[in-house]
C-alpha cells in the first residue's frame, strides 16, 4: 500500500519496529546505521549460537524488509549526504538523544526547510519535552514508570517484567501510528510534521486499569501472582492453573462472558463426574463477583483447579476448543511455531532466504492483510552496508565519491 | 487542523482491541459513531471500578477510557429494521471497524462484499481474536488469554514459581496501533486509487511480532526460555528493589561500565567500582546475588523517587516502579499533558490519557467523554441518518434501538 513512499530510518532498538511496520506496508525502507554497523547487532540470540553482527536473529526480525547504508552523521560529508537523501523521503525516523539532531543542524525545522513534507518521528524515553527529558531508560526502567511491572509477578517477591523486552516495541508501533496520521494530514494539506513519542507514555498505557482504580476507589492494585485480587472486594480470581504437564489459563467470569467460559467449562467437568454438588445447576450468566464472597469463589476454584490436574494442556486446549470454552495453554515458543491455527494460516509463517547461510529462516510475517494489496514479500534484514552503492549511485554520488566518501569516514 | 477531521468511522466493535482502534481515529478529529446494543452491552461497561462504587452501564471509568471522544448510539442487530440502519450508517462512513466473531457480520449482512456494493471506496476493518480462517477462526477468547498463547505468561516470573502472565488483556494494546496504521495507508491508497478495502488484522499474529526473536530462537537453535525474574545478561545489576514504605520499589539498570561507577558513586561507595570482584560485567554477573543485596541495603531507607533522582543524575537508568497512584502523579507525564480532564455524564469529571505521542500540527486527544449507552440516538438518527421524528418514534416503538 505504501510503495509510492520512503523512509530513512535512523533508529537504533527503540525505534525497530517502526521502520519494520512501514516496511510491511510496503514502504521504501531504508536503514541508516553508523559505520561498523548498529550496536544492535550484537544481542543475542545469534543464529546456530554464533555471535556474529551479521547473524542477529534479534536484529534480523525488527530489519527484514529494509534496505541498509552506513553514514556517519559525525562528519559533514555524512550530514551532507543524509541532507540530499532527506530530500528523497516522505518519513525519517530517530531514537537519538533528544537535541542531538539538532546539535548537528538536523533537526525539524532544518530538515523541513529541505523537504517542506517530511514527517520527522522522534522516539525518546521520555518524549523531547517535561523535566525527565534527559534521563536515561531501558526496558525495565520504561516499563516500571508505565505502570504494568507494578503489577506483574508474586506477592513475596519484587515485582517483574515481561520476560522479553517490550518497552521499545511498544514505542516502535505507536511511533509509526504516529507516523502514518502525519502522512495522512499531510496527504491533505502538503505539509509534514515532527511526530514526538515518549517510550514512558507508550508503557503507560499497558494497564488496563489501575490508575482508574486510584482514581476512583483510592485502591491500589497489586501484584498477586497468578490470581486477580479484585481490590474492591478481595476476591481472589485464578488465571493460571496447573494441569498434568504445565499450565493453562482460564478466568471464572460470570454475566456475558460465562458463555465461553465457566458455563461450558462446568457442563465438561460435570461430564466427567468432576463437578461438586455446590456448582451445578448455579445461573453463571448472573454470577456477579462484585457480590460473592471469596470462601465462595475459593470454593468453586478448588474443584476447578482439581479437574484441571486430571488432564494434559493439549487435552484442555483441545477439548475446549470442541466445547467452544476458553482455556487457553500457557505455550512457550516452540508450541507458537507448531500452532495449527498459525500453519492454516496461507503465508502467515514467511521463510526468509539467508543466501550467506544456505538456509531459509521461518518469520512471523506481517498481521495485516489488505484485499487491494497483495503480502509484502519480505526480505532479510541488511548486511552492514549492503546497500551504499545502489542508495549512493542513486541520489547521484559517482563510484569515484563513494570511495571518497569511504575513505572520509562518512559512509 | 484535525489530522483526520474529514474521516467518518462506524464502530461495531466491543471489549478493547476494536474500540482503541476507533478511539484513536476520534482522538484525531474522526467523527466516530459506535454502536452498541443496549441488550447486551460491551462487557467493558461492567468492568469495575465503578463510579461511587454503584453498578451501573455508564459508570466504568474503564469503558470510559476506551471509548472518549465517539458518538453512541444503541441499535438492534437482531431486528431486521435494525439492520437497515447499520447499512445506512455505513453509506455514510469512510471506514468500518467490527471485532465480532467471523461470520457474525456476514450473517446479518453486513459483511464487506455486501457493504462495498456500490461503494467501492468503503475501508473496512475486522480484528479477529485468532484469524478469519483456520481451524480455531471461531474459538472464542480474550486478550487475557491470547496473551498466554502468544507466550508472555511462560517467559514472565520465576523458575521456582508458576507463570507470572501479565495482568489485563495485553494483546489488546499491540493490535489497535497496527489497525490504524493499516487504516491509515489504506485511506493513502484510496485517495490515490479511489478504491477502498477490506483489512483483517489478526490479534494473535500482532502480539507474536512481540516475541519474533524468540519465537526464531527455537525454530533456529532450538532453545526454549525459562523464567528468570528481571534479570538480563547484558546488565548487572538489574533489577527492581525495595525502597522505603509499604510496596515501594525502585527499578535499576546498569549496563556500563560507567553506569556502575555511577552507582557506587551515588551509594556512596566509590571503592567498589575499583573491586576485582566487580570491575567487569562477567565478575559482576558471577556476583550478582551479592549486587543486589548490596544495592537493595541502599535503596530499602530511602523514597523510590529519591533513588531514581540520585541515580538518573548520576547517567544511571533508573525508575520508579510506578503504582496506579504514581501514574496519576507522575510529574513527567503531568507536565506533557498526558492525562486530560473531561465531564463524563454520569461519572462527572474525570482522567484520559491522550495518544502516546504528540504531533507538531495536527495534535491529537480526546475530544469529548466516553458516551452512555445510547446517548446520541438522537443526534445520529435524526441528524446523521435523516430520520424523520415520526419513524424516530416508530423505530424506537418497535425496540430497533434496544
Amino acid at each position: 500500500m505504501l510503495s509510492p513512499y520512503r523512509a530513512l530510518d535512523l533508529t537504533d532498538e527503540k525505534g525497530f519496529i517502526c521502520g519494520k511496520t512501514l516496511a510491511e506496508l510496503g514502504a521504501d525502507v531504508i536503514k541508516i546505521e553508523p559505520p561498523g554497523g548498529d550496536p544492535t547487532r550484537n544481542r543475542a540470540p545469534f543464529y546456530h549460537d554464533t555471535p556474529d553482527p551479521e547473524k542477529s536473529l534479534y536484529w534480523f526480525a525488527y530489519n527484514a524488509g529494509k534496505k541498509g547504508i552506513t553514514l556517519n552523521l559525525e562528519t559533514a560529508d555524512g550530514r551532507a549526504v543524509l541532507k540530499r537523501l532527506v530530500a528523497t523521503a516522505d518519513f525519517v525516523i530517530e531514537s537519538f538523544t533528544p537535541g542531538y539532531l539538532d546539535s548537528l543542524g538536523l533537526g525539524y525545522t532544518f530538515l523541513s526547510q529541505i523537504n517542506t513534507g517530511i514527517v520527522l518521528t522522534s522516539i525518546a524515553p521520555f518524549g523531547q519535552s517535561g523535566p525527565y527529558r534527559d534521563f536515561k531508560t531501558s526496558d525495565l526502567v520504561s516499563m516500571s514508570l508505565g505502570g504494568y511491572v507494578y503489577l506483574t509477578g508474586e506477592p513475596d517477591r519484587p515485582p517483574v517484567r515481561i520476560g522479553f523486552p517490550q518497552a521499545y516495541l511498544h514505542a516502535g508501533l505507536v511511533a509509526a501510528t504516529g507516523a502514518m496520521i502525519a502522512h495522512y494530514a499531510r496527504q491533505v494539506t502538503g505539509q509534514g510534521q515532527w511526530v514526538d513519542v515518549s517510550i514512558q507514555e507508550a508503557c503507560a498505557w499497558i494497564p488496563l486499569d489501575s490508575y482508574n482504580f486510584w482514581e476512583f476507589s483510592g485502591l491500589l492494585e497489586q501484584r498477586h501472582g497468578t490470581v486477580r485480587l479484585r481490590p474492591e472486594t478481595g476476591v481472589r480470581l485464578r488465571r493460571i492453573w496447573q494441569c498434568k504437564d504445565g499450565y493453562v489459563d482460564f478466568e471464572l467470569y460470570g454475566g456475558a462472558l460465562a458463555r465461553a467460559f465457566t458455563i461450558p467449562l462446568m457442563a465438561w467437568m460435570e461430564e466427567e463426574g468432576m463437578a461438586p454438588d455446590f456448582v451445578r445447576g448455579r445461573d453463571w450468566a448472573r454470577f456477579d463477583y462484585s457480590a460473592a464472597t471469596g470462601e465462595e469463589v475459593d470454593r468453586i476454584s478448588e474443584a476447578v483447579a482439581r479437574f484441571f490436574l486430571t488432564h494434559t494442556k493439549a487435552e484442555l486446549w483441545e477439548g475446549g476448543i470442541k466445547r467452544r470454552c476458553v482455556v487457553y495453554p500457557v505455550a512457550s515458543p516452540r508450541e507458537v511455531a507448531e500452532s495449527a491455527q498459525l500453519a492454516a494460516r496461507g503465508e502467515y509463517w514467511v521463510r526468509v532466504e539467508h543466501p550467506e547461510f544456505g538456509d531459509t529462516i521461518a518469520y512471523p510475517g506481517p498481521c495485516f492483510r489488505a484485499s487491494q494489496s497483495p503480502p509484502v514479500r519480505l526480505r532479510r534484514a541488511p548486511l552492514i552496508g549492503e546497500h551504499n552503492i545502489e542508495v549512493y549511485t542513486e541520489l547521484g554520488f559517482s563510484g569515484e565519491d563513494i570511495v571518497l566518501l569511504k575513505e572520509a569516514g562518512a559512509i | 487542523m484535525k489530522a483526520l477531521e474529514d474521516i467518518r468511522v462506524a464502530d461495531f466493535s466491543w471489549v478493547i482491541a476494536g474500540p482503541l482502534t476507533a478511539m484513536l481515529l476520534a482522538d484525531f478529529g474522526a467523527e466516530v459513531v459506535h454502536v452498541e446494543s443496549s441488550t447486551s452491552p460491551d462487557v467493558l461497561r461492567s468492568v469495575w471500578p465503578m463510579k461511587d462504587r454503584i453498578p451501573g452501564v455508564n459508570r466504568s471509568p474503564t469503558f470510559a477510557r476506551y471509548n472518549a471522544g465517539k458518538y453512541g448510539i444503541s441499535l438492534n442487530l437482531r431486528h431486521p429494521r435494525g439492520v437497515e440502519m447499520a447499512r445506512r450508517l455505513v453509506v455514510w462512513a469512510d471506514i468500518v471497524i467490527e471485532n465480532f466473531t467471523p461470520g457474525v457480520m456476514e450473517r446479518l449482512g453486513l459483511g464487506y462484499e455486501e457493504l462495498s456494493r456500490g461503494r467501492s471506496d468503503l475501508i473496512m476493518l475486522s480484528l479477529p481474536m485468532l484469524g478469519r480462517t483456520g481451524p480455531l477462526a471461531h474459538h472464542p477468547g480474550l486478550g487475557v488469554q491470547l496473551s498466554d498463547l502468544i507466550g508472555f505468561g511462560n517467559i514472565t516470573g520465576w523458575a521456582d514459581r508458576e507463570p507470572n502472565t501479565p495482568p489485563g488483556a495485553y494483546t489488546d494494546l499491540i493490535s489497535p496501533y497496527y489497525a490504524v496504521c493499516a487504516l491509515m495507508a489504506a485511506l493513502d491508497y484510496r485517495r490515490r486509487t479511489g478504491k477502498g478495502q477490506y483489512v483483517e488484522l489478526s490479534q494473535y499474529e500482532a502480539g507474536v511480532q512481540f516475541v519474533a526473536p524468540l519465537i526464531m530462537d527455537w525454530t533456529v537453535n532450538g532453545r526454549e526460555p525459562v523464567r528468570r525474574g528481571n534479570r538480563c545478561d547484558r546488565a548487572v545489576p538489574h533489577g527492581v528493589y525495595k525502597c522505603r514504605g509499604e510496596e515501594q520499589w525502585c527499578a535499576i539498570a546498569v549496563f556500563t561500565d560507567a553506569e556502575w561507577e555511577g552507582l557506587c558513586r551515588t551509594m556512596g561507595n566509590a571503592a567498589l567500582a575499583d573491586d576485582p570482584r566487580y570491575a567487569t560485567l562477567l565478575e559482576r554477573r558471577r556476583h550478582e546475588d551479592e549486587i543486589d543485596s548490596l544495592v537493595e541495603k541502599w535503596t530499602a531507607g530511602q523514597s523510590a523517587a529519591e533513588v531514581m533522582s540520585k541515580l538518573q543524575r548520576a547517567g544511571v537508568p533508573a525508575a520508579v516502579v510506578s503504582s496506579g497512584r504514581d501514574l496519576y502523579e507522575d510529574p513527567q507525564l503531568a507536565d506533557r499533558g498526558f492525562y486530560v480532564e473531561l465531564n463524563h455524564a454520569e461519572i462527572g469529571p474525570h482522567h484520559y490519557p491522550r495518544p502516546p505521542f504528540k504531533m507538531s500540527r495536527s495534535h491529537g486527544e480526546p475530544q469529548m467523554p466516553a458516551p452512555c449507552l445510547g446517548q446520541h440516538n438522537d443526534y445520529v438518527y435524526r441528524q446523521i441518518l435523516g430520520i424523520s421524528d415520526e419513524e424516530f418514534v416508530q423505530l424506537l416503538n418497535e425496540g430497533v434501538f434496544d
